[in-house]
């Protein structure tokens, strides 16, 4: 029988703002399995997202949705977090959102390893604005903004988060759809900041300009080049260039969760 | 000669910039911006224009390397709309305060929350009080003609210029216009001189904290506190009006066209009703004018206001004075008081002994559509002679076109 995702929709919303073979519905699909598979109540979990294409998502989810100012969805998320402490916080967003605009936001909610799953979608670009470069833009790459090529360095973000100080790093592509959800139930269990990374397709903005002639190029682009982290251990650096390792990348559950280390600090100002 | 092209307001925003020679452009993608700083991008990389572009990571950052690149003696372009302008009120108020000329072109937007990529002016009314002058085209001409004499008006006056364009209705149509030709811009725009220009030759510390009072400098020269350079740039301002007069004259004899800088007034001669309006808007309004003449017989003008800070307040008496109603029209508000534009207007007439009846309409916000046949039965209805309304009433924004 086919998943039933409309229970998990918020009464007309659909039809959705998403281009057709946009990767960011599949990640959508992968959130609703993994709560389910969590069990979250609905009313007790706040989904928060800046704007971009990806950061559309919580609006089309029956739960508590917040849709705020671009680039801030962690710190507002934290915001939450530290107010409802026993609320599940999940953030959504895109590459541009979390790591341009948002980067300082992103990282320091990192450091803290405040409770929290951060579901970022990577597509290499912003999507919403028209396909402009993003610090994850693929050197070389064309964008509006690089129409001859991108000259940037990116931002890995997997490494990013674990360098920030998330407890729970994890990535994987919109062509590996049972690995989303996997991965997101994995980092809504563990308590602290956890970054799930979904390298993901936008056909419209970033693959009609790099020569990915459809939507299927793109996936098959996404799973050629996934790595998954035991595999890459027997691979030489070479084989390993322009591949992206997928997987649990991270995990370290010895590091306080910044809720937890807080409630500890009231518990010492009030002498108890 | 010129010749007559087609292209959209964005475009246009683009071209003038391109003719100013702008050296460094750096800026962050918004609705409906985008388009702007894409072809300038597009004119760089394609060696068709000699300057830097910075694809900046937020806006804040956008007007930041705007000042870095301004203090070091360079041209600095930037663009923005609604949230990306707010993101960057911190910078703005630098930018003013530094005395930096810097010119960016705002395609006016919706502010969030809740989020609205369409048009209004709230995004430049929430930055009116940051020191920045702030002037409104009203057509495609516009937009090329006043982003030039932007650049020219910013390094004469040193304080930075917001070009504002309505989002969409300008930005996003296609209209004709009259690009300038390039060897009479070089003319009238000379490469910018920045007397405090970061030099190694020359080193200086600027804007370091400055004490409330007055002091003498390492040279002995009494030099002013905060205060007296706060001072100096409203002074300032308020004489940018007649440079931006001056600046018109010279325009328009490099280029023909001009005459109608700080407001640009339609059958106001003989108007009982006065219409007062910014951006695109003000040009709707000529057809319900002509209409409310032919029509009804209401000696009806309108008039565009396209210099909104520096406020010309005794410029707007003058030509208020003698009408028997202002309308002011406006796509932004002070919350809680009134539409800002509204508030200037009665208190450039207060000190006037024949003061018109005034009123106030809030329309089209967040892009809610402004049919001209509403424009037209509001202002008809306004000023029947039955309909004279107590100052408790009269003095309150009417919001026209809500549907709740
Ligand atoms: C302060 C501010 N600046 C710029 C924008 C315009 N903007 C909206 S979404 C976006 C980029 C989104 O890119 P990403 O987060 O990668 O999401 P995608 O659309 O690719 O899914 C930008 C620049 C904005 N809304 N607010
Ligand atoms: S523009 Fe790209 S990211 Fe946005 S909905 Fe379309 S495919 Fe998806
Ligand atoms: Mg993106």
């Amino acid at each position: 029988m086919a998943y039933d995702y409309e229970k998990s929709i918020r009464p007309g919303k659909l039809p959705h703002i998403w281009c057709p073979g946009c990767g960011h519905g599949i990640v959508m699909k992968g959130l609703i399995r993994a709560m389910d598979t969590c069990g979250l109540d609905r009313k007790n979990t706040a989904i928060v997202s800046g704007i971009g294409c990806a950061s559309r998502l919580p609006g089309y989810l029956d739960a508590c949705t917040l849709h705020t100012a671009h680039g801030r969805a962690a710190a507002f998320a934290t915001g939450v977090k530290m107010a409802k402490p026993e609320m599940t916080v999940i953030c959504c967003g895109g590459d541009g959102d979390g790591t341009a605009i948002g980067g300082n936001h992103f990282i320091h909610a990192c450091r803290r390893n405040i409770d929290m799953t951060y579901v970022l979608m990577n597509n290499f670009i912003y999507g919403m604005t028209g396909g402009q470069f993003s610090p994850c833009t693929p050197t070389g790459a064309k964008a509006s903004t690089t129409p001859y090529g991108n000259p940037d360095p990116i931002f890995d973000i997997s490494k990013l988060a674990i360098g920030a100080g998330a407890t729970f790093v994890a990535r994987t592509t919109a062509a590996h759809p049972r690995e989303i959800d996997k991965l997101i139930v994995q980092g809504i269990q563990h308590k602290g900041m956890s970054i799930i990374e979904v390298l993901d397709d936008c056909p419209t903005t970033y693959g009609r300009r790099n020569k990915f002639r459809s939507v299927v190029d793109m996936m098959k682009h996404l799973k050629a080049n996934a790595v998954p982290i035991k595999a890459a251990a027997k691979m030489t650096a070479e084989q390993l260039q322009g591949k992206f390792l997928t997987g649990v990348l991270f995990h370290d559950t010895e590091k306080p969760e910044y809720c937890a280390q807080y409630a500890e600090v009231i518990k010492k100002a009030q002498g108890a | 000669m010129s010749k007559a092209i087609i292209e959209s307001g964005n475009v246009a925003a683009a071209m003038a910039v391109q003719l100013a020679r702008a050296e460094v452009i750096a800026a962050y993608p918004i609705t409906p911006q985008t388009p702007v700083t894409e072809k300038l991008s597009e004119l760089i990389t394609a060696g068709r224009m000699d300057a830097e572009y910075v694809a900046v990571e937020s806006e804040h950052s956008a007007m930041a390397v705007c000042i870095g690149a301004a203090s070091a003696g360079v041209r600095a372009f930037t663009a923005t709309s609604s949230n990306g302008l707010l993101y960057m009120s911190e910078q703005l108020h630098w930018a003013a305060g530094a005395r930096l000329p810097i010119v960016m072109c705002v395609v006016n937007r919706g502010i969030g929350a809740p989020w609205s990529v369409w048009n209004d002016h709230q995004d430049a009314i929430s930055q009116r009080d940051a020191g920045w002058i702030q002037i409104f085209a009203k057509d495609h001409q516009e937009i090329v003609d006043m982003t030039l004499k932007a650049f020219r008006l910013a390094e004469l006056v040193h304080i930075p210029v917001m070009v504002n364009y309505d989002g969409y209705y300008l930005s996003h149509t296609y209209m004709p216009f009259e690009p300038p030709d390039a060897e009479r811009v070089d003319a009238f725009l000379p490469a910018y001189q920045y007397k405090h220009a970061l030099s190694p030759e020359h080193p200086e510390s600027l804007n370091t904290v400055t004490l409330p009072d007055a002091r003498l400098d390492v040279q002995g020269v009494k030099r002013g506190g905060y205060m007296d350079l706060r001072h100096n740039l409203h002074e300032e301002m308020g004489m940018a009006i007649e440079v931006w007069e001056e600046i018109d004259r010279d325009f328009q004899t490099h280029f023909g066209r001009g005459g109608a800088p700080v407001t640009d007034p339609y059958r106001c001669d003989d108007a009982e009703v006065v219409i007062v309006a910014m951006g695109s808007m003000a040009n709707q309004f000529r057809v319900v004018v002509d209409r409310l003449r032919q029509d009804d017989g209401i000696r009806a003008g309108v008039l565009a206001l396209q210099m909104y800070r520096p406020f010309p307040g005794a410029m707007l008496a003058r030509a208020l004075q003698s009408a028997k109603h202002v309308m002011v029209y406006e796509k932004g508000l002070s919350y809680g008081s009134q539409g800002a534009l509204y508030g200037d207007i009665k208190s450039a007439l207060y000190p006037y002994p024949s003061r018109p009846q005034l009123h106030n309409f809030i329309v089209g916000l967040g892009g809610r559509e402004i049919p001209t046949e509403s424009l037209y039965q509001t202002t008809k209805t306004s000023c029947a002679p039955d309909r004279i309304l107590p100052p408790a009433q009269s003095d309150v924004p009417q919001w026209i076109g809500l549907q709740l």
